[in-house]
């Protein structure tokens, strides 16, 4: 993958608003934003009821996934291109989530919409209509999705990459600082994890930085590109923001998002946890 | 908007004495002339300058975050206007209240 192939700019969004086979979806962490204005022609993808099942903590099944774009109106051949709030965290989250799925093209938005919004772009209230289509998923890509026991084995063998906050890392707070602090879980970080949070890779408008800044930041953390990398912050939507950073952008071979993070781990009886601002010893 | 309240965001449902506070609005102007300023983007950074967190203000112009003790950075980007950085200090069981002139 590069660059190229998996971010357009705002004017290319713009300049294809009305191209019908390019899909713009919008998918942000507040669930309402869009239905306030978003970018004419944009449909919603829901994260919290439209890609999680309703009862275990795991994903829409491929059935339930095939469903959905079908009935959205998004085809196997769509161009599918993903933004959102906060940086695009969820937008790169539904980007990995399409790939799990077996989409071929689908792009991010680069700096989502608050670039969109900080441009002075337009914004519309105005619902779009697509006929719905036959959708095809393809059985989840686990090449790009880690689990647990394959995270605790990577201690001390694969880079780790800790995404989240400085203060979250060292255990000094337990959920990003637009949420309330009270969890359930454990504070602290995997042992041996590089810290390299999320928004080093982004520019203040939420644009991507260079290739080269992006290879220095994460080769000055300690990340070794020699071996397999997972990457994790709390529920695995950062953590899809610096695995598009790894993957897409700078194609990195062996990417996994371990979306079960740290409200998993943080819960899990019987695992190491460092704490403080080192990466701990394995 | 639902739930405002004069000063400053609702924290109904939030145990306040659990959190450490920072919450504020962003206007345009100053005095009687400020305008509150929706959807301009309020980051937090720890106190070594590290990006935390980072809101869109509200309809009324209105920000929150749940911080930990000690001093945080508030920078605030809107269009049309020069970033803004505003030192807080936040206390667990504590409201800060910031208002914000761009």
């Amino acid at each position: 993958m590069s660059r190229e192939n998996s971010l357009v700019s705002a004017q290319w969004v713009e300049d294809n608003l009305d191209n019908p086979k390019v899909v713009l979806i919008e998918v942000d962490e507040d669930t309402t934003a869009y239905d306030k204005g978003h970018i004419r022609s944009a449909i919603k993808l829901d994260w919290t009821t439209d890609l999680q099942d309703q009862v275990r903590r795991d994903f829409v099944n491929k059935e339930q996934f095939e469903a959905l774009l079908s009935e959205r109106g998004v085809a196997n051949d769509d161009t599918v291109v993903l933004y959102g709030g906060n940086n695009n965290w969820f937008a790169a989250y539904a980007y990995w989530y399409f790939k799990l799925y077996g989409h071929q093209d689908v792009k991010l938005l680069d700096g989502g919409r608050k670039k969109w919004e900080l441009d002075s772009r337009e914004l519309t209230d105005e619902l779009p209509t697509r006929a719905k289509t036959s959708y095809t998923a393809t059985e989840q890509d686990l090449s790009i999705r880690a689990f647990r026991d394959e995270t605790v084995e990577a201690i001390g063998t694969k880079n780790l990459v800790d995404v989240r906050s400085p203060d979250e890392f060292a255990g000094r707070l337990l959920a990003p600082a637009h949420l309330p602090q009270e969890q359930a879980q454990r504070a602290g970080h995997i042992p041996t994890a590089a810290n390299v949070p999320w928004s080093k890779a982004a520019n203040d408008d939420g644009t991507f930085k260079s290739d080269e800044d992006l290879k220095q930041i994460y080769t000055e953390a300690g990340v070794d590109w020699s071996k397999d990398t997972i990457a994790y912050c709390r529920i695995g939507e950062r953590s899809s923001h610096t695995w598009f950073v790894l993957k897409e952008l700078l194609g990195q071979e062996n990417v996994k998002n371990y979306d079960g993070s740290w409200t998993e781990y943080g819960s899990l009886v019987g695992v190491p946890v460092a704490l403080g601002d080192e990466p701990g010893e394995a | 908007m639902c739930g405002a309240t004069v000063g400053g965001l609702s924290l109904d449902g939030v145990n306040v004495a659990k959190e450490a506070v920072i919450q504020g609005q962003v206007v345009r102007g100053s005095g009687d002339d400020a305008a509150p300023v929706s959807g301009a983007y309020v980051r937090l950074l720890d106190r070594t300058g590290e990006f935390t967190a980072e809101v869109p203000t509200s309809a009324t112009g209105h920000f929150r975050f749940f911080a930990g003790d000690g001093e945080w950075t508030l920078r605030t980007l809107a269009p049309k206007a020069e970033p803004v950085d505003r030192v807080v200090q936040a206390q667990t069981g504590s409201v800060a209240e910031v208002t914000i002139s761009i």
